[in-house]
């Protein structure tokens, strides 16, 4: 038996499908993964992600340490509610975790986590905050989290939760938070859909879950997540990136942050010089031309050499299959590529991804 | 639960057979198969007047989760594919025993009578469950 969050009882009740994830016992659906990938998309869902590791850092120089910890800019977040994307690198640049920072004040900033590698990253957080004196970590077990995410999802939070909630957390432009009290709801999610992600006391979940089920938010499991984020465009840790492969190759880029030139974050050196020799290895987006379904691991092959499908999965929002495939670099948009596909040569089509935004289609 | 209708056969690897009046069968998968690999989202079909060994691979269904290969139940000629269901995989989610993918007219008339009957598939599912 796996770890339970709070709502598994309740998962259980509404008839979810559980499977191991990362160690968690957890919906992967509710009945039709194809019904909650559309429900998001159209209307408003919410995903128990109480199973993410929620860590709070505190201290004079917690914001010291996570200049240096982090491979984005935590100089970026500039006002108390902010939130920043970022990769936690190893010495080789390898990506050891992908989170998300809040900073909460001065002297307190919260890390959400994957439950996958709680391991490896409190052990490396800790070595880490030693050499920053008086930095201390708290894991926040006592903590649940629910994404509710959807084109209707802000409305039905504020008629579940209050209509208070409109004045505080619908003034949130997206990657910021407002805590009250043990609540902070913040404007991130792994969808591509707007919404909130509201972390709160774990005794205060079910029912919290049960007001937003009232208000006509239905449950969405770990399947319709993944196709979701996936049409979003977003990386999933393990598969697309992991310590073996830099941000640089893994569609990255654009969280790492070689600005200012002084600030040394661990991991610098070596995508300085991943840079200065060209990156060999990028994450780009797929589009199957022929039917079929792209499946994680199957071999790419083009003019450039080969590569291998990181994430691949039939899109419902495309009715067509989709992937984010590392491919050797030079291959650009537009190109096509041939995918091993269960022994037979399929035709898929380079593109720029993300795949879906705001319940539409990106491609051209 | 899963359905399984006594007038069918079954085999092994979760396929359905029904024995037409015209002595061909029509095979599907099962309940239990479609429900374990969830939403259906590509099923592709065997061609009309291939000749196939019993256990030999007669189509692939895909679901959002995993790709499955479909069997042959018994040898025979393929003489019929249902396109209905490679237009819409998703009938085989709600119907699985209405969405036949192909019929075979068998090599030899006794061989469908050798497969699983309805019994003995249900026990097979639940040996499989532990």
């Amino acid at each position: 038996m796996g770890h339970r969050t709070p709502l598994y009882d309740k998962h259980v009740e509404l008839g979810a499908k559980m499977v191991d994830f990362g160690g968690w016992d957890m919906p992967i659906h509710y009945g039709s993964q194809i019904e909650e990938h559309h429900q998001v998309r159209r209307d408003a869902g919410m995903f128990d992600v109480s199973h993410m590791v929620v860590s709070d850092f505190k201290g004079e120089k917690v914001r010291e340490f996570l200049r240096t910890l982090l491979a984005n800019n935590i100089d970026k977040l500039k006002t108390p509610g902010r939130a920043l994307y970022t990769c936690m690198l190893n010495a080789k640049g390898g990506v050891i975790d992908d989170l998300i920072v809040y900073y909460l004040n001065d002297t307190w900033y919260r890390i959400v986590s994957n439950a996958g590698t709680h391991d490896k990253d409190m052990a490396w957080m800790n070595a880490a905050a030693k050499e920053f004196g008086g930095v201390t970590m708290t894991e926040r077990p006592d903590l649940a989290m629910i994404a509710v995410q959807g084109p209707n999802a802000k409305e039905k939070v504020y008629a579940a939760l209050g209509e208070n909630m409109r004045e505080t957390a619908g003034k949130l432009k997206p990657f910021h938070s407002v805590t009250i009290g043990e609540l902070m709801i913040a404007t991130t999610g792994y969808t591509g859909e707007e919404g909130f992600e509201i972390i709160l006391p774990a005794k205060a979940v079910v029912f919290t879950w049960q007001m937003l089920g009232e208000a006509g938010v239905k449950p969405i499991g770990l399947g319709a997540r993944d196709t979701l984020r996936l049409e979003a465009g977003m990386n999933l840790y393990g598969s697309d990136m992991d310590e073996t492969t830099t941000p640089l190759e893994s569609g990255l880029a654009w969280t790492v942050a070689l600005e200012p030139k002084e600030r040394k974050f661990i991991g610098r050196e070596a995508l300085e010089k991943q840079l200065a020799t060209g990156v060999p290895r990028q994450l780009v987006g797929l589009v199957l031309e022929d039917k079929g379904v792209l499946r994680n691991h199957m071999k790419v092959y083009n003019a450039q050499g080969e590569g291998e499908i990181m994430s691949g999965s039939f899109s419902p929002t495309l009715s067509q299959s989709i992937a984010l495939a590392r491919v050797p670099a030079g291959v650009a948009p537009g190109a096509r590529v041939e995918v091993d596909v269960r022994g037979k040569r399929l035709t898929a089509k380079v593109v720029k991804y993300p795949f879906v935004r705001n319940g539409k289609s990106c491609l051209e | 639960m899963s359905k399984t209708p006594s007038d069918l056969r079954y085999t092994k690897s979760h396929e359905w057979v029904k024995k037409e009046a015209d002595g061909t069968v029509a095979v599907g998968i099962t309940d239990h198969a479609q429900g374990l690999l969830g939403d259906m989202v590509f099923v592709e079909l065997p061609k009309v007047g291939t000749q196939v060994a019993a256990g030999k691979e007669c189509g692939v269904v895909e679901s959002v989760k995993a790709a499955s290969d479909v069997y042959a139940p018994v040898a025979g000629e393929v003489i019929a594919v249902n396109m209905s269901v490679s237009d819409t995989p998703e009938s085989v989610n709600k119907d699985a025993y209405g969405a036949w993918m192909f019929k075979l007219k068998p090599s030899a008339a006794g061989d469908v009578d050798k497969l699983l009957d309805a019994k003995a598939y249900e026990a097979l599912v639940a040996s499989e469950a532990h």
